[in-house]
């Protein structure tokens, strides 16, 4: 069952869809010759990798390995989260996402993805967890909170971080303000919604 | 309850009792969580992670999910250490290189019926392990730590895409059921790839236990589910309990009993030959000795052989390997002295001289 490499007879650990002149050409290869071919070394997530690679390729017609993507091309398709800061591309390179916010950002771009990665699976069905299960909005708050108060240790503001770490205490054990409380009021770009 | 304590037994998952355990040696069923308002461990600063792993010890050590937890700060923890806990399963080769500067610690239970990972890949990875075909027991304990920790935990969790986390391969339920499997049989028969095609058309992953690379070492293989959306636990779970895991019992089965009925004697020669390498032997490689460790169990099971028991075999598989094989002399050895080592601890152990 198990494939060579297309250059030499060891088994192939590779395999990559690539799109050369409108067709699709499959490719197995070794380690090594993988290596050669500037495909992403395997690691822990190898599959989601692979799948990302090729499903990236395949949408936006490169037929050339990721790092001869044109820099316009790359630069225009590459936004960043709003939350985390984390770029399309790094997600791309790692395969890991930086916060719950990327789920949202990169939703477009996700679900295709999630759907070959889960037998077509895009929605959620399983356990909902008692407390937050029904709190998005409440969740994306404290994020906000807790991101403003990092700023704030970091920029030595202990007055304002206490005040925030107060709002969190009140969030996090249940007891969320009615109304959302202005925070901040320097800085409104925070309050939206 | 210290490590040391720990690396002496062989802890739940090898007990060598439970359903079906000729062929499944231990279930395993993982969480994956995050906690909301914090960034994914990657993402996360230096503070973030010393906050999260906070939150996560204070939850974890009060809320006396067991009788007696052990907290073990990896970033402080000497390389033995971490390495004796990979050879367990109790934490993940990833989990045990992380640089230093990513605090990170594990929480197990002294009976090791359950392990919680803080600053892997995600926040937070509670595993329970049971020995044998046990994975009801699994998930319904796993559930309940779930539970417990949830309570003072806020879990990053969307109606769309279910509990959030930091690979979208573990979006959904965060959960991954594992079943570790003994399958010298389908191995010695040239079988062995049809099941593993078989499970993969069926989306589940086959992994050798042992080693980094697909070469499963001891015969010893790891199925798992790779959907964790749009399926929820009780299916993932009935799958395998229902589908997946009897069929390949049943496979196994049937090859032990052609090698029985067709190759009797070379079946014989391989169990008696790997008994009397492990009594004899003076120099033994890991590699060599999961092997005849193997074949061993394989004519216990045959009923070839029966000067052994399950249990010692288990110990044994870890016992060999490096870490452990160093923990119990007390020493650190080169490779070439733990394959002197190993051979004398298997002598020992198995009454050979
Ligand atoms: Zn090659
Ligand atoms: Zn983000």
């Amino acid at each position: 069952m198990k494939y060579k490499c297309d250059k030499c007879d060891r088994p192939a650990t590779h395999h990559a869809v690539v799109r050369v002149k409108g067709q699709n050409i499959q490719k197995r290869l070794c380690e090594q010759h993988a290596a050669e071919e500037g495909l992403p070394i395997k690691s822990a997530h190898a599959p989601i990798n692979e799948l990302l690679t090729n499903f990236i390729k395949m949408a936006d017609g490169q037929s050339q390995p990721s790092d001869k993507i044109k820099p316009a091309a790359a630069t225009r398709r590459d936004r960043a989260c709003p939350d985390c800061g984390l770029k399309f591309s790094d997600f791309r390179d790692k395969s890991l996402l930086g916060c719950s916010g990327c789920y949202k950002a990169f939703e477009k771009a996700l679900i295709p993805l999630l759907e070959r990665a889960h037998e077509g699976g895009a929605q959620h069905v399983g356990k909902v967890p008692r407390r937050s299960g029904g709190g998005e909005q409440r969740q994306l708050q404290i994020a906000r909170i807790r991101k403003r108060l990092d700023e704030a240790v970091t920029a030595e503001n202990y007055e304002l971080a206490a005040q925030l770490r107060d709002d969190l205490t009140g969030m996090e054990s249940g007891n969320a303000p009615a109304a959302p409380r202005q925070l901040d009021p320097g800085t409104p770009e925070d309050d939206r919604p | 309850m210290t490590l040391r304590d720990i690396s002496r037994g062989a802890g739940e998952w090898l007990r060598g009792s439970g359903p079906h355990s000729d062929v499944v040696i231990s279930s395993r069923v993982r969480f994956a969580r995050n906690l909301a308002g914090f960034p994914f461990v990657n993402r996360a600063n230096r503070r973030q992670r010393y906050e999260v792993l906070e939150s996560c010890r204070s939850q974890i050590m009060t809320n006396r999910l067991a009788d007696n937890t052990l907290w073990v700060q990896l970033a402080d923890s000497p390389a033995i250490d971490r390495q004796l806990l990979v050879e367990r399963h109790l934490i993940s080769r990833d989990l045990a290189r992380r640089t230093a500067d990513i605090p990170r610690a594990v929480a197990i239970a002294a009976d090791e019926t359950f392990a919680i990972m803080v600053n892997e890949e995600d926040h937070l990875r509670i595993q329970v392990l049971r020995s044998g075909m046990q994975l009801g027991d699994a998930y319904s304990q796993i559930n309940r730590i779930d539970d417990i920790l949830e309570e003072k935990l806020d879990f990053a969790f969307s109606k769309r895409f279910g509990y959030l986390t930091a690979c979208p391969t573990n979006v959904g339920t965060g959960v991954r059921v594992s079943v570790m499997m003994h399958l010298p049989a389908l191995k010695l028969t040239g079988e062995i790839d049809k099941v593993k095609r078989a499970a993969r058309d069926m989306h589940l992953a086959v992994r050798g236990l042992f080693g980094e690379g697909s070469e499963a070492l001891g015969d010893l293989y790891q199925i798992s589910n790779q959907t964790t959306l749009g399926k929820t636990e009780k299916e993932t779970l009935a799958d395998f309990e229902a589908a997946v895991i009897p069929q390949i019992i049943a496979y196994e089965h049937q090859a032990r009993q052609a090698l029985l009925r067709q190759r009797e004697k070379q079946l014989d020669d391989r169990v008696w030959r790997a008994w009397a390498l492990l009594n004899n032997a003076r120099v033994l490689g890991t590699d060599e000795a999961l092997q005849l460790l193997s074949h061993v169990r394989l004519g216990i099971h045959t009923s070839r052989l029966d000067r052994v028991d399950i249990r010692t075999l288990n110990e044994l598989l870890l016992l060999c390997q490096p870490a452990h094989l160093q923990k119990v002399t007390g020493q650190e050895m080169t490779p070439a002295a733990r394959r002197i080592a190993r051979a004398d601890l298997m002598r020992q152990r198995l009454g050979g001289r």
